[in-house]
C-alpha cells in the first residue's frame, strides 16, 4: 500500500512527472474548482472522483476509494479499472485513495441510484435508501453496505478506466496522423497495424493529459472481458503471508517513540467515572501517566502490557444509571410488552398488501410463531485501537478504518481545528464487519494524547472490545399466517422490535403472499448499535425463512416447492433456488438423524440460497457441509466472491452455534472468546459455492448476502433431521437429546 | 536481561520478566508480524515457535524464552528471500481475507507439517483448532495445508454454474 498525503495527492496532479490522472466525470453540477481545474477543465464537467494514474514508465495505479479489510477490494477494483483500460496485469499498482471528500461514496451511490441507469429491480427502496442515506451522513469515503464492486468498481472505476485509455488511443493519434479509432489497446500497449507503429501506455500518459476527458466513455461488453470474471490473484495476499501487511495496531509515528494506552470504559453504557484509587498502579513499572476522562480511564505507559497491567489495578467508581438493573430477561419482556400492545394490526407499518386482517379471518389454517434473536458483537481479530498525535494545531491518525473521512471530520469537530489539519492514514483492517465504521477508538486516542501530548496507540483489550461493541441487536419477531382450503400461504402478518435505523429486510414482496402486512414497534435500550454484517437481515431471514418452513409443514409441502411455488412469477430467485437444490441433491434420501433445510433471501442486490446438511449425534448438531448458489449479478472475481461466501457462511454459523451477548445489571456479561466463542476449524463445514451470472449490468453485492440464509438453512436442517424447531438463538440454548 | 535467540540472531531485552513475549516481539524488537488477538491463549493470532515448537507469545513470559530460540513469521523466508512452502501454499489457495490471525495460522500449520508431514484432516482439526479465523477461511486453511504437505494440488475455483 503506497501513501497519499493531501498534499501529495493535490500536488501529484495531472501531468507532475508526465503522469496521467483520470477521474469520473459522468454527472454535471457543482464543480469543486479546484479538482476540475487540475483534471477535468471543460464546462459542464464536475469530476467526482481521481482512480487512475499512468506514469511515464508504464505503471497503471488504481487508486482504490475503499478499505482493505479481507474482502478484496483493493484487487478486484482494480481488475475492474485494468480491464478497461487494456492494462497488463503485472504492470498495474494499487493505492487506497486518501481520506479526501472527492472521493466521497455518496456521490457514486447517487449516480448508482439515478433513475436513468439500470438498476435491478430486486433491489429494495428500504435496502439501498437507507445505505445512501447512512453515507450521506458520514461525509464521504465508506466501505460498508456490500457496495464496493457494485458501486464504485461498476460505477466508477470501470469508467475512469475506459476514459483513460479513449485519452492514451487519442493521444496516440494525434501523434501518429491516425484515426483514432483503428488503434487497438492490449497489455499497456498502443498499437496501430495500418502503419505499424506501437507504443506503451506510458510513452503517451503525457499526452494524453492534453486530450479531453471522455464524458461517456464506452465500457466493455461481457464478452470483451478479459480480467473481470476471472480468478485474478489478490494483491493484498502476499503481505499477509508473510508478516509485513500493517494493520492499525501496527502503526508507526515517523521519528517519535509511542507510548502506548490501555482504557476501561464504565460497565454499563452512559455511566460515568465517579472516583477511582490507583495507587497500586501508580507504582507500577513504565506507567507515564493515569488518566480520568469521566467516561472512561486510560492508563499510558511504555508498552501496553505494562498500560493494561497497571489499568487492572484501578479501582474504579461508576455513577449510577437507570439501566443498572437491566437484565436480559427485562429486555425481552420489555420486547413481549411492545408487541403484545401492537397485537395484530399496532405498530409502525412498513409495507402492506392486500388484506391482511380479511385474509387471515377467512384462512381455512391459521398458525402463529415468535422468534427470538439474540445480541451479536462483531468480534473482529484485531481488537479497537487508534494511534494519534495531536501536535501544533494538528492531529495525525493512524487507523485500519471503514470511514476514513469521517475519521477527519469527527477528530476536526472534536478538536475544535479544521479539517485540514486532521491527516489521517488508513491502514489493513484486521476485520471490520461494521465495527470499523465507528469512531469511539478514535475520540478516546485523540484525548488521551491531547491530554499528554505525546503520539499515543491506544489498544482495547479483547475485553472491553468485548463489552463495548456496536451490537446486533437482539430482536422478537411474530408471525400470524394464513393458508387457504388448498394449502395456499394467502395471509402473512409479522411484527418485531426495532432498535437501530434504518428498518429493513423484514419485507417479503418477492413472495407472492396476496394479503401481507409487516409492521415494527421502537423499544428504547441503552446499549450502543451499529451495522453487523448483514445488518437486519441477519436476523429477519431466519424469522422470515424459519416462519415459511412453519408454513410448508402446515400445507403439507416440501420446503422446496414451497419456496418455488411462492417465487414463480421470480426467474433469478428460480434459478437460485433449483441450483442449490441440484448441488445438494435435495430430494436425495439421507440417512437417519440427518436433516437437509434450505432457505433464500435477497440482500445488497442479490439473492442467495442455501441447504444446510445437519447430523445430530448424541444430542448435538453438527452441520456438515453447505452448498450456496449465489446471484450477485456477476461476479467480478469469482474466487474472492466464493471466499465471501464461504466466510459469510462461517460468520453465520458461529451466531447460531454460540452468538449471544446477553445484559446483566445493565452491562454485557460476556468478555473474550472463551465465554464469546467462536466457529473452529474442527467445526467448520464442507463449503460449495457456485455462481449464477444473472446480469453483468445491474450487480449486487458479495460481503454480507452469504450470511442472511445461513441461519434459517441450519435450523430447517435441525427440524429435518430433529424434528425439533429452534425459535431461539444461539443453538446453545438448546439440548436436542 | 533476558537473553534468547529471535530468528536466529540473539537478543537481549531489559524487560520485566513476566512481559509475554508477545509484546516484546512487537514493541521492543519491532516485529509486528505476530498479533495480539484475545490476550488469554483463546485464538491463537499471537502464535510463535519457542524451540520449534507453537506457543501463544500473548500468554507466555519472555523469562521462559531466556536461553532458548523464538521464531516468528518475520524470520519464516528463507535466507534468499523465498517463501517457505506452507507461505506459497497460503497464496496459492488464496487463504486470507482479512489476514490478522494468519501470522498465527501459518506459524501453527509450520509447526504441524514439522511433526507431521502427511497431516489427516483430525490431526489438522487437532493442531489448528487453537486458531481462530474470523473470516472462516478454514476450508482453505485446510486446503493449503494439504497442499503444503503435496497431498493435493491447487485448484480453488468456484463452481461456475
Amino acid at each position: 500500500m503506497g501513501k497519499w498525503t493531501r498534499r501529495a495527492f493535490i500536488g501529484a496532479g495531472v501531468v507532475a512527472g508526465g503522469a496521467l490522472v483520470v477521474g469520473v466525470a459522468i454527472r454535471t453540477g457543482k464543480p469543486d474548482d479546484r479538482i476540475r481545474s487540475i483534471v477535468a477543465g471543460g464546462d459542464g464537467e464536475n469530476l467526482i472522483n481521481s482512480f487512475v494514474k499512468v506514469d511515464k514508465d508504464n505503471i497503471v495505479t488504481a487508486v482504490v476509494p475503499h478499505a482493505e479489510m479481507g474482502q478484496g477490494v483493493h484487487s478486484t477494483l482494480a481488475q475492474m479499472l485494468a480491464d478497461e483500460m487494456d492494462a497488463d496485469w503485472e504492470k498495474v499498482r494499487v493505492v487506497e485513495a486518501p481520506a479526501e471528500g472527492h472521493y466521497a461514496s455518496k456521490e457514486i451511490g447517487r449516480e448508482f441510484m439515478a433513475p436513468d441507469l439500470k438498476v435491478p429491480e430486486i433491489l429494495e427502496p428500504t435496502v439501498d435508501g437507507a445505505f445512501l442515506s447512512l453515507i450521506g451522513s458520514m461525509f464521504g469515503t465508506i466501505t460498508g453496505g456490500s457496495f464496493s464492486v457494485r458501486g464504485t468498481g461498476q460505477r466508477g472505476m470501470r469508467t475512469a478506466g475506459a476514459a483513460a485509455k479513449e485519452m492514451l488511443v487519442a493521444a496516440a493519434a494525434e501523434k501518429w496522423g491516425v484515426p483514432a479509432g483503428e488503434i487497438t489497446a492490449e497489455n499497456s500497449m498502443l498499437a496501430h497495424a495500418g502503419s505499424g507503429k506501437s507504443g506503451s501506455f506510458g510513452e503517451f500518459a503525457e499526452l494524453a493529459t492534453e486530450q479531453d476527458l471522455p464524458v461517456r466513455p464506452k465500457l466493455k461488453k461481457l464478452e470483451d472481458f478479459k480480467l473481470m470474471g476471472k480468478p485474478v490473484p489478490r494483491t493484498d495476499i502476499p503481505g499477509k503471508v508473510d508478516g509485513t501487511a500493517v494493520f492499525g495496531i501496527d502503526a508507526k509515528v515517523p521519528d517519535q517513540t509511542l507510548t502506548y494506552a490501555a482504557v476501561k470504559a464504565p460497565p454499563v453504557v452512559g455511566a460515568k467515572i465517579t472516583g477511582m484509587d490507583a495507587t497500586a498502579a501508580k507504582a507500577m513499572p513504565g506507567v507515564q501517566q493515569i488518566l480520568n476522562m469521566e467516561d472512561f480511564v486510560a492508563v499510558v505507559a511504555d508498552g501496553y502490557w505494562q498500560a493494561q497491567q497497571a489499568l487492572n489495578t484501578i479501582k474504579i467508581d461508576y455513577s449510577k444509571t437507570e439501566s443498572d438493573a437491566l437484565d436480559q430477561e427485562g429486555i425481552f419482556k420489555r420486547y413481549a410488552a411492545a408487541l403484545d400492545e401492537a397485537g395484530s394490526d399496532g405498530g409502525d407499518e412498513e409495507t402492506s398488501a392486500g388484506d391482511v386482517k380479511e385474509g387471515y379471518a377467512g384462512a381455512a389454517k391459521k398458525l402463529t410463531a415468535e422468534y427470538k434473536a439474540p445480541f451479536l458483537a462483531h468480534a473482529t481479530m484485531e481488537p479497537q485501537n487508534c494511534t494519534a498525535w495531536v501536535h501544533d494545531g494538528q492531529c495525525d491518525i493512524w487507523q485500519g478504518s471503514q470511514v476514513p473521512t469521517k475519521v477527519r471530520k469527527f477528530a476536526a469537530e472534536l478538536l475544535d481545528i479544521p479539517v485540514e489539519k486532521v491527516n489521517f492514514q488508513n491502514t489493513y483492517l484486521g476485520g471490520g464487519f461494521g465495527r470499523r465504521s465507528e469512531t469511539d477508538a478514535v475520540e478516546m486516542a485523540v484525548r488521551i494524547s491531547k491530554a499528554t501530548g505525546n503520539p499515543v496507540k491506544l489498544i482495547w483489550s479483547r475485553e472491553e472490545d468485548t463489552q463495548h461493541d456496536w451490537y446486533r441487536p437482539s430482536s422478537t419477531s411474530r408471525f400470524e399466517a394464513g393458508l387457504d382450503e388448498n394449502g395456499r400461504l394467502v395471509s402473512w402478518n409479522n411484527v418485531h422490535t426495532h432498535l437501530f435505523d434504518p428498518p429493513e429486510a423484514a419485507q417479503v414482496p418477492y413472495y407472492a403472499i396476496p394479503n401481507h402486512l409487516i409492521r415494527k414497534v421502537d423499544v428504547p435500550m441503552h446499549l450502543r448499535f451499529g451495522p453487523w454484517r448483514s445488518v437486519d437481515h441477519s436476523h429477519n431471514s431466519w424469522f422470515i425463512e424459519s416462519f415459511l418452513d412453519e408454513v410448508a409443514l402446515e400445507a403439507g409441502k416440501d420446503p422446496l416447492e414451497q419456496r418455488r411455488e411462492l417465487l414463480k412469477d421470480q426467474p433469478r430467485f428460480l434459478a437460485v433456488l433449483d441450483k442449490v437444490a441440484e448441488m445438494s441433491n435435495w430430494k436425495g434420501e439421507r440417512p437417519e438423524g440427518t436433516g437437509l433445510g434450505i432457505a433464500i433471501a435477497p440482500s445488497f442486490g442479490s439473492i442467495v440460497a442455501q441447504v444446510a446438511e445437519v447430523e445430530i449425534a448424541s444430542g448435538t448438531p453438527k452441520v456438515t457441509k453447505v452448498w450456496c448458489c449465489a446471484d450477485i449479478g456477476y461476479a467480478m472475481n469469482p474466487d474472492s466472491a466464493a471466499a465471501q461466501m464461504e466466510s459469510a457462511i462461517i460468520y453465520g454459523l458461529t451466531a447460531v452455534l454460540y452468538g449471544e451477548i446477553s445484559v446483566r445489571n445493565g452491562a454485557v456479561e460476556q468478555s473474550n472468546f472463551h465465554d464469546y466463542q467462536m466457529l473452529r476449524i474442527n467445526e467448520s463445514p464442507e463449503i460449495e459455492v457456485a455462481f449464477i451470472n444473472g446480469d453483468s449490468e445491474g450487480l449486487g453485492g458479495a460481503g454480507e448476502p452469504g450470511l442472511p440464509p445461513l441461519a434459517p438453512a441450519v435450523t430447517n436442517a435441525i427440524f429435518a433431521a430433529s424434528g425439533k424447531r429452534v425459535r431461539e438463538l444461539p443453538l446453545s440454548k438448546h439440548s436436542f437429546g | 536481561m533476558t537473553k534468547f535467540e529471535i530468528n536466529g540472531k540473539p537478543v537481549e531485552v531489559a524487560v520485566d520478566p513476566a512481559t509475554p513475549i508477545l509484546w516484546v516481539v512487537r514493541e521492543q524488537l519491532g516485529l509486528n508480524g505476530t498479533k495480539f488477538g484475545c490476550g488469554i491463549a483463546q485464538c491463537g493470532a499471537c502464535t510463535v515457535h519457542l524451540e520449534g515448537k507453537p506457543i501463544r507469545s500473548c500468554s507466555t513470559p519472555v523469562s521462559q524464552a531466556e536461553g532458548k530460540s523464538v521464531s516468528t513469521i518475520d524470520g519464516l523466508k528463507g535466507e534468499d528471500g523465498k517463501l517457505h512452502r506452507v507461505q506459497q501454499a497460503w497464496i496459492e489457495a488464496q487463504v486470507p481475507q482479512c489476514g490478522y490471525c494468519q501470522s498465527g495460522q501459518i506459524m501453527s500449520a509450520v509447526a504441524l507439517l514439522e511433526k507431521n508431514p502427511n497431516p489427516s484432516d483430525e490431526q489438522i482439526n487437532a493442531a489448528m483448532a487453537g486458531n481462530v479465523c474470523r473470516c472462516g477461511m478454514y476450508g482453505r486453511i485446510r486446503k493449503a495445508i494439504k497442499m503444503a504437505a503435496g497431498i493435493e494440488t491447487s485448484e480453488h475455483e468456484a463452481v461456475e454454474a
